[in-house]
């Protein structure tokens, strides 16, 4: 399921729409996956508040979007560039990899929200191709 | 047996009183073989599939969705029995229809995408979650005869 030149070009220009509003989209898509699947909030029992507009998850909607952002940038050679975010989320955070694909979901669904007549089929099946793949290079280093 | 609050209750009517149920039927069945080609398969008989454009342009496929949001209709009148309502309809897919049951999770994922495209910011955290909540009932019920 390897992402072809225009699965690449669909995602850039996505991400361009998105960048701006990193920070506001990383918050609310992490937002709907503690809402809607309880058990991706074990891996925050750290976190002060873990309501949508709380600091925490403000903080690491933006995280994860930059993140994402790196990797749209190295989307030729995932697995080479997000070698070291993988041997973090392996090592360290060790978070189950199954968790990737629920905050993929809500991802789509904040861009289907953002993109109503331009988050068309074709399009959503690039930025799944993309997230799947980056979730794949993200579990690389896990075994 | 589910426990629905009076809160879920209310927004998953909302959503479905307001709901187009060909045009969502439609969108979200053609997504679902679109961003997953390989539920195709159980659409042999539908004629042509052949890319995405052929999809959307597709009567038989289009049928289909509305058919499936009228399934839906039926769990949402019998909320409180989501499984026995659908135990026919389980065994229909188990037996006759031979569909692997984690394509359920597909359709209602691109389902969700097509619903949150349609109410915009309306689709808050509570009525995502919600929502999801139904569909999760819905489709561990039609699994739920599988042998």
């Amino acid at each position: 399921m390897s992402l072809t030149p225009k699965d690449k070009a669909t995602v850039k220009l996505f991400w361009g729409r998105m960048s701006g509003k990193a920070e506001l989209i990383g918050a609310d898509a992490l937002s709907r996956m503690l809402a809607v699947y309880p058990q991706t909030k074990t891996y925050f029992s750290h976190w002060k508040s873990l309501s949508p507009g709380s600091p925490d998850v403000k903080k690491h909607g933006k995280t994860i979007m930059m993140g994402i952002g790196d990797a749209v940038t190295k989307m030729d050679d995932l697995e080479r560039g997000l070698l070291t975010l993988s041997e973090l989320h392996a090592f360290k955070l060790r978070v189950d990899p199954t968790n990737f694909k629920l905050l993929s979901l809500n991802i789509l669904v904040v861009m289907a929200i953002m993109f109503p007549d331009d988050f068309t089929p074709m399009a959503h099946l690039a930025v799944d191709k993309f997230l799947c793949a980056l979730a794949l290079a993200l579990s690389e280093k896990y075994r | 047996m589910v426990e629905w609050t009076d809160s879920e209750r209310a927004i998953i009517t909302s959503i479905f009183s307001n709901l187009d149920y060909e045009e969502i039927g439609r969108k979200s069945l053609c997504r679902c073989l679109i961003v997953y080609p390989w539920t195709q398969r159980y659409f042999g008989g539908f004629g042509n599939l052949y890319n995405a454009e052929t999809i959307l342009c597709n009567p038989l496929i289009a049928a289909h969705g509305t058919k499936i949001l009228h399934g839906l209709d039926r769990a949402l009148k019998n909320m409180d029995d989501i499984k026995s309502t659908y135990a026919e309809l389980s065994l229909l897919h188990s037996d006759k229809l031979h569909v692997d049951p984690d394509n359920f999770r597909l359709l209602a994922d691109c389902l969700t995408v097509v619903i949150a495209a349609k109410m915009g910011p309306a689709f808050t955290v509570d009525t995502q979650v919600a929502w999801q909540k139904f569909l999760s009932v819905v489709v561990s019920a039609l699994g739920r005869q599988y042998h």
